[in-house]
């Protein structure tokens, strides 16, 4: 079973960083919002393991001490 | 007519009335550099020990008060040293690894700067740009004693410009009224608010920020330790974030974001100022503000950095936020660019379209500073709510899980452009040689003996050879390179051949005289350096 990758995983981090926030200009606040449910939605169907996906969405939960 | 605009820490060349001003009509100068701070004062000191007539106009008389840019790039450092004056301002300044960042009341994570081994200068000291300034007139008059051709003129205020076919007129302002100059180039150092660019009717592209920032930089015998303390919405709501940074004397630089709508007059009194700065270190310790200044910033440039016979540096030409410390690092690198292009032009060897490369890439090293600077300012001053969300929802993921960390951007801290795709660089010859020393690269220091590679690059061309054959001198177009032959087993440690040779037996490296890679090859081919040689100053 793959574990979650918690340490530094995506090239470039910056250029990322800044390209997510480009994502959302010129969207009011309800759209970019539509826009992050799509795009979580669109990253859990590529991780697909549904073991590493409870276990992002306990690290998202920020309880990553607790056991599962 | 001619106020100070500024009060000065140091007086350094008072009015004194030049024969200039007298001339039935223009005197000309090859060579005049407008503005004297850290970016003028280096290029006239570059120019100056290469033998050309400089002669620098500055509407003061001296250094400028306020500590304003504090921390001083390993690279500044570096140039610094290759001018002769790096090592005093290292032993001057306060050499810091450690960075800190803290969201509301808790420490997310923190950074060491990790300056890796077999380098003579450190990443970054901190230091008053005054001092810095200090330093590089002490140096002037040093090389000026001993024949190098630099004239300052204190109080002379550059109020008009207009160019010619083959020059450029300057009608300067002094105490004893107005004068014309003549100068075949004039070298525009003089700030973001540059008089010359404006003489020329030149604008800028690029972006304003609308948020303020609050400087108070304050002396006091702090427990804090020398390190760089970034906090994001600080818990003692001294702004939207605060910067803690240690510079020399007890002095430490506050910094607070304010917001846009601010008044800067009420913000700037001192009980304002003061109640800032209580909130932030509690009630007691005693502090005495020693510098206050409330600023706003642009990350922008001009669409060009050469009109002609004017070639802008520094904040005339481009103009970032601070985070990062990439405004008076860059602008001591653009005439680190500068000074020996316009001294081959000017002496014949190479074409004035040599000058062009100045402006190619140094507007690519202003394109990376101002695109870092941006992205660091819009973490710091998120813009939408969504950009909110996102900055302290990896604020708060930094805390618990590695991954986030690299996404905090407090300022990405000033490094080298690499010129990659420079018209004067030759293709990268070298197979299996490191990525880091590739053609437009700046020479990575290493260990040699009893010093440093860099040391040996002295602002002439150079032909490097590691564990390989070549002639000791050879010259081409006028010209001249000089040999620097060296054995990987000359540095024990390694650094040698891991910065240079990488997976080659063997190499041969054209280094131009501000330390930046021309070429490099396996073997030296006299045909490949004479074309390379000739490619490096504009000749191909």
């Amino acid at each position: 079973m793959p574990d979650l990758i918690l340490d530094p995983n995506i090239d470039r981090p910056d250029d990322f960083y800044a390209a997510l926030i480009a994502a959302h200009d010129g969207l009011s606040k309800e759209e970019s919002d539509a826009l992050n449910a799509r795009l979580i939605l669109i990253l859990a169907n590529h991780v697909g393991d549904r073991e590493t996906l409870s276990q992002a969405l306990a690290a998202a939960r920020l309880q990553e001490d607790e056991p599962e | 007519m001619l106020q100070d605009r500024y009060t000065l820490a140091f007086r350094e060349y008072p009015y004194r009335r030049s024969a200039d001003q007298d001339a039935a009509s223009p005197v000309r100068h090859p060579v005049v550099i407008v503005g004297g701070g850290p970016v003028g004062m280096t290029a006239a000191l570059d120019l100056g020990l290469k033998g050309v007539p400089v002669l620098v106009l500055d509407d003061h008389e001296g250094i400028g008060m306020g500590s304003r840019a504090i921390c001083v790039a390993k690279r500044s450092l570096e140039i610094a040293d290759r001018l002769g004056c790096g090592a005093e301002l290292v032993e001057r300044g306060v050499v810091w690894n450690l960075g800190k960042v803290f969201h509301r009341d808790r420490k997310v994570f923190e950074f060491n700067l990790l300056p890796e081994a077999g380098h003579r200068y450190p990443a970054f000291i901190n230091l008053q740009q005054p001092y810095f300034e200090k330093a590089l007139v002490d140096r002037l008059r040093a090389a000026r004693a001993q024949g190098a051709p630099v004239e300052i003129r204190g109080r002379n205020r550059v109020e008009g410009v207009a160019q010619t076919d083959d020059g450029v007129i300057l009608e300067v302002l002094t105490p004893d009224g107005p004068y014309t100059l003549a100068a075949d180039w004039v070298i525009a150092c003089d700030g973001a608010a540059s008089p010359v660019r404006n003489a020329l009717d030149l604008g800028f592209e690029g972006r304003v920020f609308e948020d303020s920032f609050l400087i108070a930089d304050v002396k006091m015998d702090a427990p804090f330790p020398t390190e760089r303390r970034f906090w994001f919405d600080p818990p003692f709501k001294s702004g939207s974030s605060a910067l803690l940074h240690k510079q020399p004397d007890n002095v430490w630089r506050l910094d607070f974001q304010i917001g846009w709508h601010v008044d800067r007059e009420k913000e700037l009194r001192d009980e304002n100022v003061k109640a800032r700065i209580d909130q932030m270190l509690g009630p007691d310790i005693a502090y005495e503000v020693v510098w206050k200044s409330v600023y706003t910033f642009q990350c922008r440039r001009m669409k060009t950095f050469r009109h002609g016979r004017v070639l802008f540096a520094g904040d005339s030409a481009h103009q970032v936020s601070p985070f990062g410390a990439r405004g008076a690092n860059s602008g001591v690198q653009d005439v680190d660019n500068l000074a020996w292009k316009l001294a081959l032009v000017l002496d014949g060897t190479a074409p004035d379209s040599l000058l062009d490369s100045y402006a190619a890439e140094r507007e690519v090293a202003a394109d990376e500073n101002i695109l870092n600077s941006t992205r660091a300012t819009d973490f710091i001053t998120p813009k939408s709510e969504t950009s909110k969300l996102f900055r302290d929802a990896v604020l708060e993921l930094s805390e618990h899980y590695p991954f986030a960390r690299p996404l905090v951007n407090s300022g990405r801290l000033s490094v080298p452009c690499i010129y990659d795709g420079s018209t004067l660089n030759g293709a990268d010859g070298l197979p299996g040689g490191p990525a880091r020393s590739r053609p437009g690269a700046p020479c990575p220091d290493v260990p040699l003996g009893d010093g440093f590679l860099l040391d040996r690059l002295d602002g002439r061309f150079h032909l490097l050879t590691v564990d390989t054959d070549a002639p000791e001198r050879l010259e081409e177009g006028g010209v001249a390179v000089a040999r620097l032959a060296l054995s990987a087993a000359d540095d024990p440690s390694g650094a040698l051949a891991a910065r240079y040779l990488g997976d080659a037996d063997a190499a041969v490296y054209l280094i131009r005289p501000d330390q930046h890679v021309a070429t490099r090859w396996p073997a030296y081919d006299a045909d490949a350096v004479r074309l390379a040689l000739r490619r490096a100053i504009g000749r191909d």
